[in-house]
């Protein structure tokens, strides 16, 4: 009889042990699985589809004062680009640094520092939240992104706006490694969506994305790309990059990053 | 909509406890909690570090977690098990989403079957034994015979706090970490007293639900897992008779 017991005890307790093993380290096969990724992406899309439906296009995120603004700061991602041609300019204070405008415009630009200073300019304290979870709150001056497209005048069957950085965060073969981000008109077009020049009133750091970086206020920071050097009007994100409309998000990242 | 009970052997009566769509829920949640509490760590362990307030004083933390280069959270107990905090985000805003269905799937049962007043709400007999009712837990004695009809006022206060404070706060901070929804409602992080606090308190609240969970095991064992799981299965609940009525 005990001898009958103790191999169903054993018996059992190795089932226990492979089923909670299996049941953790399932999840990590689904994970990867490209079914289950698709599921996953299944629900982005549907957060994506019901924040646009409750947020409305033009909610403002929360403007703060000034006495609000955060002491301490923190920089993700590329904290200096570091590059021979990004040293040249940041050591002559960027006069010779240009911003392309291009893509499905009607009037294709190229701007300096000075020119994009007389586009009708935006001033906001708001908070910035990381995807790692810190927030720090900092005052942005910067052009309406909405002033600039309507300058190059954008053409119908446009859907997307593509920002092009002068840093690359990975080194790659075939060049993916550069930072791009990507928004959609909606954002775009968002009163609170500029491309900042100034932090706290002084140019903008090298360490938050000198001379240029993109504040989408409603989303994510790694959204809001830094040390823009091109801007582009784009009808579909799927030749770009890897094909998922931005660095973060050819990782695996929330193209919408409004969570 | 009362189901009779069901007389068994040796004096055990079976009575009907649960209805189809609280087992269904109960089973959801089960999946879900471990899945959200583990993708959430993994969340974490991208900046393993609580602050109070708007923003994140980094020199300043409420709680640091961890210490140097290793995880603050092991891979045992995140998903996914290495360290990817956008699959840890894609877990636990999919899961999140089956979890909140289900959540106002059961609370709009809950309301309108009535089953608030009827089966968790403690009676004002219940109220007034709560000093006995403490003793008996702590000594893990459990009610028998008639005594065991209905949940006992520690089942059901906790019962009431879990599903109707902590689990609904947890979707509210959660809520709040969205820059997205801050902005449709800006009302959303003056609640907490800013999206930082917000995200300690959705952490103080996981850590709330892990403790009630270990309580839970506890009691489940103590009170007889076969007769609770079977239970919570079928929807059967079977009581033995009280100790006097043997005598």
């Amino acid at each position: 009889m005990k001898a009958a017991v103790m191999p169903r005890r054993r018996w059992l307790k190795r089932a226990l042990s492979v089923a909670g093993g299996f049941t953790l380290s399932a999840c990590d096969r689904l994970g990867q699985s490209d079914r289950m990724g698709s599921t996953l992406d299944l629900a982005d899309g549907w957060t994506y589809f019901t924040q646009r439906l409750l947020l409305g296009r033009h909610a403002l995120a929360q403007e703060f004062s000034p006495k609000d603004i955060s002491p301490e700061v923190r920089a993700n991602g590329t904290t200096n680009p570091d590059t021979e041609e990004y040293n040249r300019l940041a050591q002559s204070n960027f006069v010779d640094w240009r911003l392309a405008v291009g893509g499905l415009v009607q009037r294709p630009l190229s701007l300096s520092l000075a020119e994009l200073r007389c586009i009708p300019a935006r001033i906001q304290i708001t908070r910035h939240d990381c995807v790692e979870g810190w927030s720090y709150i900092g005052k942005w001056t910067g052009a309406r992104l909405s002033a600039l497209l309507a300058l190059a005048q954008v053409k119908p069957g446009a859907k997307y706006v593509v920002f092009y950085c002068a840093d690359t965060l990975e080194l790659t073969l075939d060049g993916t490694g550069q930072y791009y981000e990507s928004i959609d008109l909606i954002d775009a077009m968002h009163p609170q969506t500029i491309l900042a020049y100034e932090m706290n009133d002084k140019p903008l750091p090298v360490a938050h994305g000198a001379p240029l970086r993109l504040r989408v206020e409603r989303q994510l920071g790694y959204k809001m790309a830094k040390y823009i050097t091109r801007i582009d009007v784009v009808d579909s994100l799927s030749g770009l990059g890897r094909g998922k409309g931005g660095y973060w998000e050819d990782r695996g990242y929330q193209w919408y990053a409004g969570i | 909509m009362r189901v009779a009970d069901r007389v068994l052997t040796s004096g055990r009566i079976a009575l009907y406890r649960h209805p189809l769509l609280v087992r269904i829920a109960h089973w959801i949640n089960a999946l879900c909690l471990p899945l959200l509490l583990m993708s959430g760590l993994q969340i974490l362990n991208a900046h393993p570090a609580l602050y109070w307030g708007e923003v994140s004083r980094f020199s300043r933390p409420l709680l640091a977690f961890g210490s140097g280069d290793a995880l603050a959270f092991p891979g045992w107990i995140t998903l996914p098990a290495w360290q990817d905090l956008a699959g840890g985000r894609r877990w636990h805003f999919a899961v999140a989403w089956i979890f909140t269905a289900n959540a106002l799937m059961y609370a709009a049962h809950a309301l309108m079957s009535g089953r608030i007043q009827s089966t968790l709400l403690p009676t004002g007999a219940q109220m007034r034994n709560i000093g006995r009712s403490v003793q008996e837990h702590l000594r893990l004695q459990f009610p028998r015979g008639d005594d065991a009809r209905q949940y006992n006022v520690l089942q059901k206060l906790s019962y009431l706090m879990v599903m109707f404070g902590i689990l609904p706060l947890m979707v509210l901070t959660g809520l709040t970490m969205s820059p997205g929804l801050d902005a449709q409602q800006h009302i959303l992080t003056a609640i907490w007293g800013g999206r930082q606090s917000a995200r300690t308190i959705h952490f103080i609240m996981a850590m709330a639900l892990v403790g009630f969970f270990l309580v839970h095991m506890v009691a489940v064992v103590a009170a007889g897992p076969l007769t609770e799981l079977r239970s919570m299965v079928t929807g059967w609940f079977v009581i033995k008779p009280d100790r006097k009525e043997l005598r």
